[in-house]
């Protein structure tokens, strides 16, 4: 029996804001044992943070714990003062942050800063905690520890300070390590990296981890506990197996559905959204919180809030309805009628052989003569978008999938190459099209806060495509912006709110209003859902969906999400350094054979679905510059599949697969067959069966 | 461009600007601030009526007297009531001053917004010409000017408003360089909306709280510079009431009576002050999300 860690009984932590008091978390209870890794998911505004604030007695300054115990092994924390808290901190209780840019200090020496932890918390010798420090950063499998330990924050990528993060956690053995979503700020390809150290390094070290997380593949991956969090409180707590397969709560089912899977499409389903918001903890519910959004709730449920009951062993619930729930079985999306199967349409946008360099200037470039240095960001990229189809195109950050959609839409000028919308070439900057052509293309950015103006009414933002690109008459432009408010599902006195007084997804769905307004033959979204929460990213692509099906309009999709891209696009495309390595239907692109990138971008997504036992495929290093791209396949430096000297001096060939499949490898696609046999997808759905 | 160009007005300013003077209360040195600019303006609009004296008359035998029940503050070297003259003489100095920040704010921010928008070639010979504008103490250069084109009201203003643009230019510039990168100018490109829209409607209403703030900041420094002038005899001439000639004229007889040097100089200071708190109060009621939040 591994011993109990931390065990945290009945938190109820207070704020005093202008509004008084009010109990962000209440009522939550926590025991993590050693070697465990407990999981906390939860959107934003849930209370995930604050809690784990609270457990370390970390709060600011207008907070404060209003009930409960906190034991950390046999020492009850609240009995510490402030200087025992700190022998506490950072020796037995430490912390990985979000932001690991924001966490280290860019003036100090990395391994100083490990060395530092070792120094204070251990009583090490200078020497000893020199020693230390390049110790742990070789457990967090830091390649070269003496270099690395030399250098500062700025010259190590996102990755690898997360790491020194973890390293810096860890130096001091703690018993209890809280990581607040330590993996969001990063690509899929280093997250899953930085998932297996974690897992791996926890369980060696016998250390209790609480890790904060949105994420519920994450979760599925890492977590060995998991407890959902809902305006701060626990619905539903249990292992791994039992709440993502015998789901007892609705709020969970609910996240669940949120998720897009990567083995169906829009075509099969749509994504099942939560209706409505997390009540903010001055409005609560009288009854159960999550009443008001539940499909389940009865008249009891609005009147009497339950404390959370054991139905299984270690499976707690806060749903009075959970005996219907088990029996219900898995309601986790509706099956949609099978959309029609579209004949290949005409072509409405060709781009061309895309180039995009931008000049380095700046530093002592211009004493540099004749050696121009670029940015190579887009190079030679070409895509073909059909009616009514959506085009997804997939990449990691820095990858030039934005600075391709701006090219096109002619917010930067691209270098070379063509761009034909429905049989017309385009110029290269948006100022010297014609007011038709941009009438036909619209653009959905993905900063909703950034994409309107704070001083202009979100109607103002409607109407005005509509006065300068659409022929309707001045007084039907009121009707037209109400129209469209109602297709974006906005209630039609918004019109006259100012953009501070929506949400995150609200805002987004009037950029999407003023997006389709013109009635574009051609939307190109930006990452539209990125920055958004689960269930309003489920509710948000439906709306995408929907409309895509009324109006015949499509879509060239950018995200560095597979899932949401799978779910949405009939076509995919997978760029990587500002090249496209593989095109085809979406069906096609994620089974067998893949391109080798393709393949660890699908070993490395987190599937929220504990059953599916991902290949780990992963990538050594970071993305290369885009500065000097290596020579022959640009993805040789990283290439788990690399063949030898000709990936390195060669650029690959294109091949065939199918008429709708094509690739760029030096493998030959048989051999690929044969290397990644069934794949990943076809494996899950042979779970399901 | 006429106002009916709004689809929509917006409902709830009210309530904004009523949050704002909620926020405001949390401030007392705000407050403040704002007390002390709005008595002197009440002065300065009826300096002449609530003066108990004209500024101009003289009574030779009281001249230099202390602080008593006839003259609060004394009387100066003519025996002219000093408490008087520092209520007509805030005329003077509101105005000078005043009108030199509106004369700078009007270019700076003209400057600002085209040099801002438009960038490259032009943004940079603007730029560098503020710049050698910066690179000049501004007293010795307001000297400078004056003693060639001789002090006058007039002169003042043109001095201070022309002392002041690049201050102005270079605020407004880097605010719309910061929002000239926002998506939703980028959305008002993509469906055709010329340069004029674009920078009248989209950027300026963006810009306006950061101007209001700034120009408050450059007040408190025309003052300063308007009272210098006046000290140093360049600005506005006697008999004038302005407070920084009093101050001038004052110092001779600093060792007779030190009311005539104390007043004056007191009134400068409190303006100053008053003029600097409400300035810190425009920041946080206009930009409560810190200075680069636009």
């Amino acid at each position: 029996m591994p011993k109990k860690v931390l065990d945290a009984r009945n938190l109820t932590v207070t704020y005093k804001t202008e509004k008084g008091l009010l109990d962000t978390v209440r009522n939550v209870s926590l025991q993590i044992c050693s070697g465990e890794i407990y999981g906390l998911v939860g959107e934003s505004g849930s209370g995930k943070s604050t809690l784990a604030r609270a457990i370390v007695r970390y709060l600011p300054e207008n907070g404060f714990l209003k009930e409960g115990k906190i034991y950390l092994g046999d020492t009850d924390l609240l009995n510490l003062s402030k200087a025992e808290m700190r022998r506490v901190w950072g020796k037995r209780v430490t912390m990985v942050h979000q932001d690991p840019n924001a966490a280290i200090n860019p003036s100090v020496m990395i391994g100083e800063q490990v060395a530092e932890v070792a120094r204070t918390h251990l009583k090490l010798s200078k020497k000893e905690a020199r020693n230390k420090a390049l110790d742990m950063l070789t457990k967090v499998r830091i390649a070269d520890p003496e270099v690395v330990a030399r250098r500062y924050a700025h010259q190590l990528s996102g990755g690898m300070l997360q790491r020194v993060l973890v390293a810096i956690a860890m130096a001091t053995n703690p018993e209890l390590l809280i990581m607040d979503e330590p993996t969001t700020a990063l690509d899929v390809t280093t997250e899953a990296v930085i998932l297996d150290l974690i897992g791996d390094l926890m369980r060696e070290n016998d250390t209790a981890v609480l890790y904060i997380t949105h994420n519920l593949g994450v979760v599925a991956r890492v977590c060995s506990r998991v407890g959902v969090l809902y305006a701060g409180e626990i619905m539903e707590e249990g292992s791994i197996g039992q709440v993502f397969k015998d789901t007892l709560h609705p709020y969970t089912r609910g996240l669940l559905g949120c998720v897009p899977r990567v083995n169906v499409n829009k075509k099969d389903i749509s994504l099942k959204a939560i209706p409505g918001f997390i009540p903010r903890p001055d409005q609560l519910p009288p009854g159960c919180i999550f009443a008001p959004r539940c499909e389940l709730a009865e008249e009891a449920c609005r009147v009497e809030r339950l404390p959370l009951k054991e139905i299984d062993y270690g499976h707690l619930t806060a749903c009075r309805r959970n005996e219907e729930l088990k029996r219900y079985g898995e309601v986790v999306a509706d099956m949609r009628e099978a959309r029609s199967e579209t004949e290949y349409g005409e072509l409405v946008l060709e781009a061309r052989n895309i180039k995009k360099y931008f000049p380095v200037v700046g530093g002592l470039s211009m004493f540099e003569k004749n050696r121009k240095r670029e940015v190579k960001a887009v190079d030679d990229i070409t895509i073909r978008v059909r009616r009514s189809f959506t085009m997804g195109i997939v990449g990691e950050s820095g990858c030039g999938k934005t600075t391709f959609a701006r090219c096109i839409m002619g917010l930067e000028e691209a270098n070379a190459g063509e761009i034909e919308l429905e049989g017309e070439l385009l110029p290269y900057s948006v100022a010297r099209r014609p007011r038709d052509m941009l009438r036909k293309m619209q653009m959905v950015f993905q900063n909703p806060d950034a994409s309107l103006n704070p001083q202009h009414p979100v109607g103002e933002a409607v109407a005005r495509p509509l006065k300068l690109l659409s022929s309707v008459n001045k007084e039907a432009i009121q009707e037209r912006v109400k129209e469209l408010f109602a297709a974006v599902n906005l209630p039609e006195d918004y019109i006259y709110r100012l953009p501070h007084e929506l949400s995150g997804g609200e805002k987004q769905r009037v950029a999407i209003a003023r997006a389709f307004a013109a009635n574009p033959t051609l939307m190109i979204c930006d990452e539209p859902i990125s920055s958004l929460d689960v269930s309003v990213q489920a509710s948000l692509m439906n709306l995408l969906v929907d409309l895509q099906e009324s109006k015949g309009t499509s879509y060239l999709f950018i995200s560095h999400d597979l899932s949401a891209v799978r779910h949405l696009s009939d076509w995919i495309a997978v760029v990587y350094l500002g090249r496209l390595w593989e095109i085809g239907s979406a069906e096609d692109v994620f089974v067998p054979p893949y391109h080798p990138y393709t393949e660890a971008l699908l070993s490395a997504l987190p599937i929220p679905d504990p059953d599916i036992k991902q290949e780990s495929i992963r990538l050594k290093g970071s993305v290369p510059s885009a500065m000097n791209i290596p020579s022959g396949c640009r993805f040789h430096t990283r290439c788990p599949r690399k063949l030898g000297a000709i990936c390195e001096k060669e650029e690959p060939p294109w091949q065939c697969i199918g008429y709708y499949h094509q690739l760029c490898c030096h493998i030959p696609v048989e051999d690929l067959q044969a290397l990644q046999g069934e794949g990943l997808l076809k494996k899950e759905r042979g779970a399901e069966q | 461009m006429s106002e009916t160009s709004h689809t929509f007005k917006p409902k709830q300013k009210r309530s904004r600007y009523i949050s704002a003077i909620k926020r405001l209360q949390r401030y007392p040195t705000t407050l403040i601030g704002f007390t002390i600019v709005f008595l002197f303006l009440i002065i300065a609009l009826f300096g002449p009526l609530l003066a108990p004296y004209a500024y101009t008359a003289q009574n030779l035998p009281n001249k230099l007297q202390p602080p008593s029940e006839e003259h609060i503050f004394g009387t100066d070297q003519f025996g002219r009531d000093v408490y008087s003259r520092i209520l007509v003489g805030s005329r003077d100095v509101l105005s000078v001053a005043g009108s030199g920040t509106a004369l700078a704010v009007f270019f700076g921010l003209l400057l600002g917004l085209f040099s801002g928008y438009r960038g490259g070639l032009f943004d940079e010979l603007i730029m560098r010409a503020m710049d050698v504008i910066l690179s000049i103490p501004p007293l010795l250069l307001a000297m400078v000017i004056l003693f060639s084109l001789g002090p006058s009201r007039v002169n003042v203003i043109i001095i201070v408003g022309f002392l002041y643009i690049p201050m102005v230019a270079r605020v407004v510039r880097s605010v719309v360089l910061d929002l000239k990168t926002r998506q939703f100018i980028e959305a008002a490109r993509l469906r055709g909306e010329n340069s004029f829209y674009i920078l009248y409607k989209e950027i300026l209403p963006n810009v306006l709280p950061h101007l209001a703030v700034e120009a408050s900041m450059r007040f408190s420094y025309s003052i300063f510079l308007v009272a210098s002038l006046g000290f140093l005899g360049l600005g506005v001439q006697p008999p004038s009431p302005d407070w920084g000639l009093m101050v001038g004229e004052g110092r001779t007889w600093f060792h007779q009576s030190r009311w005539v040097l104390f007043f004056p100089a007191g009134a400068i200071a409190l303006l100053v002050v008053g003029v600097g708190f409400m300035s810190d109060g425009l920041r946080r009621i206009l930009l409560p999300g810190g200075v680069s939040d636009a």
